[in-house]
């Protein structure tokens, strides 16, 4: 009797419980907020990525040229009023390219951290969770993965894809997946390659702040009033793990873009004529001597991208610090 | 578990960590379409491709094929290359790798010194210009990639003031040494100023550095001895770790200069299916980022006494 009168006091304790602890969240994300907006650098780089973001959504239907086209009276031309950044080797307007290459390198960015997570948390969240056996396969492939040489891994894997759905002749299922490929412009497996050696980090993130936050109280808690582990690791655990995770994504996507332009400036990433910032610069170097100004925009391009992402993360670290000494 | 038993069993953890490193690069590499010999312009006759395969076992079971490399690599028989087949795949390491590994020597001791200098500076003069400064070299090093630096000092250095050639290797006291190894340079010197200054400015506000001071020893010797000593920890973590990406990815930097490096090599036996030359390629590099994480995580106890009892 005494132990029924136990249980249904806790369950009845949990939801309050619950309800504090999103308030305390919410208050934190509030404060976090509060000190990424104090951080210049931080809120202008924020504001030049919103910008970049803008650009690549709607800039190639603003520009009268598209990223293909040649213009063969115009072959290498220096910036001028009609092509303001100037003409490639084949006449393309230099500027349509960059623009289109912004979105190339942002979705890169972004989907591969989709790809990360979709890896890393549920991997994370089974290792630190269930701990024992399910823990130590974990860990062994991480261990694996760490030591593997990564831009040789992601160029296997290119010419992999490459070489499966390359020929057109593709059936079935492969030809769905070649029609994707070839509608992010051949960069499938950049993000399936990047995702697939990328998910290290968030995946130790989440285990390491799993393994310390279960068991705390609030845990120790909502088990004791029956939940189950799916629920606690989605309503207590993994809210708390939102703050690094987001740091570690934002960090994650300048190192995503250089891969991509890094593989595209080889020839392997992007399917000419799709233009990638690196694609453009490595184009630019056997003219770089007499036309500079086709390597100038494209790698100022990409360091300033990489750059915001690398400061916007800097800051939300810093601004989110409190948070990951708690947890 | 005792100091021995963790250097064994680390050991140890190299050999299914290679091993599966060697499975996952066999399986993609021959389940990717495609073989060494349909290169090039000509078609290879049936017939031949058919003698060709039969003479390096590429007829085989892929099972027997996998367990035979895996028999010769372990006896330090990587296999003859394929796209150049008069010579194995350790002589072309054995010629290019040491290329590599003198040009990342080079550049990580630019790094180490621009690192820990920047990161010195920016943490004593911290929130002040030197330390922006020094902050935004770091952060800019970090976000350009090394074929744009390469081709800029190219631009710059080579082409527009001639100071150097703009290509070519000739050992580490020429001139052609000086651009691959600033561009290869360039981001590890920014990762360790970044955590050269974090590691300083923690250091800095820790209790015996107070002691330090109050017992009045100059400002320098504060730095020197207290500070630098004790913020290399976390830095030397971080070089030994930044020392294996400098080795495994130095081909933009060789490919651009004409570094007759391993690099450089790597990029061409892809595209040619010279699969010894791969499976090498990577068995080397993953070995180079294995012992390295290696070195450094037995390093650590040795640098810092209270890691030792842990």
């Amino acid at each position: 009797m005494s132990a029924s009168i136990a249980v249904s006091e806790e369950s009845s304790k949990a939801p309050a419980l619950e309800s504090r602890e999103m308030q305390e969240i919410e208050s934190l994300w509030r404060s976090a907020f509060r000190r990424l907006a104090r951080n210049r650098v931080a809120v202008a780089s924020a504001i030049f990525l919103g910008l970049l973001i803008l650009i690549a959504i709607v800039g190639p239907y603003l520009l009268p040229y598209s990223y293909s086209e040649q213009h063969h009276d115009a072959v290498r031309q220096r910036p001028s009023w009609d092509h303001p950044m100037g003409t490639d080797q084949l006449g393309r307007d230099l500027m349509a390219r960059l623009v289109f290459g912004t979105r190339i390198s942002l979705t890169v960015g972004f989907v591969v951290q989709l790809v990360i997570l979709a890896i890393g948390v549920p991997m994370g969240a089974l290792a630190g969770y269930l701990g024992g056996w399910v823990d130590t396969i974990i860990m062994r492939a991480v261990d694996v993965l760490y030591a593997m040489p990564n831009l040789l891994f992601i160029i296997l894997i290119m010419t992999f894809i490459r070489g499966t759905l390359g020929d057109g002749d593709a059936t079935g299922v492969m030809a769905a997946i070649a029609s994707v490929d070839s509608k992010v412009g051949g960069l499938l497996g950049v993000y399936i390659g990047l995702g697939l050696i990328s998910w290290l980090t968030v995946a130790r993130i989440v285990r390491a702040n799993t393994m310390s936050l279960k068991e705390r109280e609030f845990v120790e808690a909502a088990r004791g009033s029956g939940a189950k582990g799916s629920r606690i690791m989605a309503r207590h655990i993994l809210p708390n793990t939102i703050a690094p995770i987001v740091v570690a994504s934002t960090l994650g996507i300048p190192g995503a873009i250089l891969y991509e332009s890094g593989i595209s400036f080889l020839g392997l990433g992007v399917i000419p004529p799709m233009p990638s910032w690196g694609l453009m610069i490595s184009e630019a170097i056997p003219n770089m001597r007499s036309h500079p100004h086709m390597l100038i925009f494209p790698a100022a391009a990409l360091s300033l991208t990489v750059l915001a992402f690398n400061f916007l993360g800097d800051g939300l670290r810093d601004a989110v610090d409190p948070w990951m000494k708690r947890g | 578990m005792n100091r021995g038993t963790f250097v064994i069993r680390r050991v140890l953890l190299l050999i299914p960590t290679l091993l599966a490193i060697y499975t996952l690069t066999f399986l993609l590499i021959h389940s990717t379409p495609g073989g060494p010999w349909s290169q090039g312009d000509k078609p290879v006759p049936p017939l031949v491709m058919e003698r060709l395969n039969a003479a390096y076992g590429l007829d085989q079971p892929l099972w027997k094929q996998y367990l035979t490399y895996l028999g010769n690599a372990l006896q330090g028989d990587f296999g003859p290359s394929f796209s150049s087949r008069s010579r194995t795949v350790t002589d072309i390491i054995g010629d290019t790798l040491p290329v590599s590994l003198q040009l990342g020597f080079v550049a990580m001791v630019i790094a180490v010194l621009i690192g820990l200098t920047l990161g010195t500076l920016g943490a004593i003069r911290h929130n002040t210009t030197v330390d922006y400064v020094a902050s935004f070299i770091a952060i800019f090093g970090i976000s350009t990639p090394s074929y744009v630096v390469v081709s800029l000092l190219v631009l710059l250095l080579a082409s527009t003031f001639g100071l150097v050639p703009t290509g070519g290797w000739n050992g580490i006291f020429s001139k052609e040494i000086i651009i691959p190894s600033l561009a290869l340079a360039l981001y590890p010197a920014a990762v360790l100023a970044r955590y050269t200054r974090a590691s300083m400015l923690d250091v800095m506000t820790t209790d015996y550095v107070r002691t330090a001071r109050a017992k009045g020893l100059s400002e320098r010797s504060v730095i020197v001895r207290h500070g630098i000593r004790n913020a290399m920890l976390p830095v030397i973590t971080v070089a030994g770790i930044v020392f294996a990406d400098v080795i495994t990815g130095s081909f933009f930097v060789e490919s651009i200069y004409s570094v007759p490096g391993l690099g450089r090599y790597f990029v061409s036996s892809i595209s040619e299916r010279d699969y010894p030359v791969i499976l090498g390629t990577v068995l080397l590099f993953g070995a180079i980022i294995s012992v390295m994480n290696l070195i450094v995580d037995l390093l650590y106890p040795l640098l810092d006494p209270r890691m030792r009892s842990a």
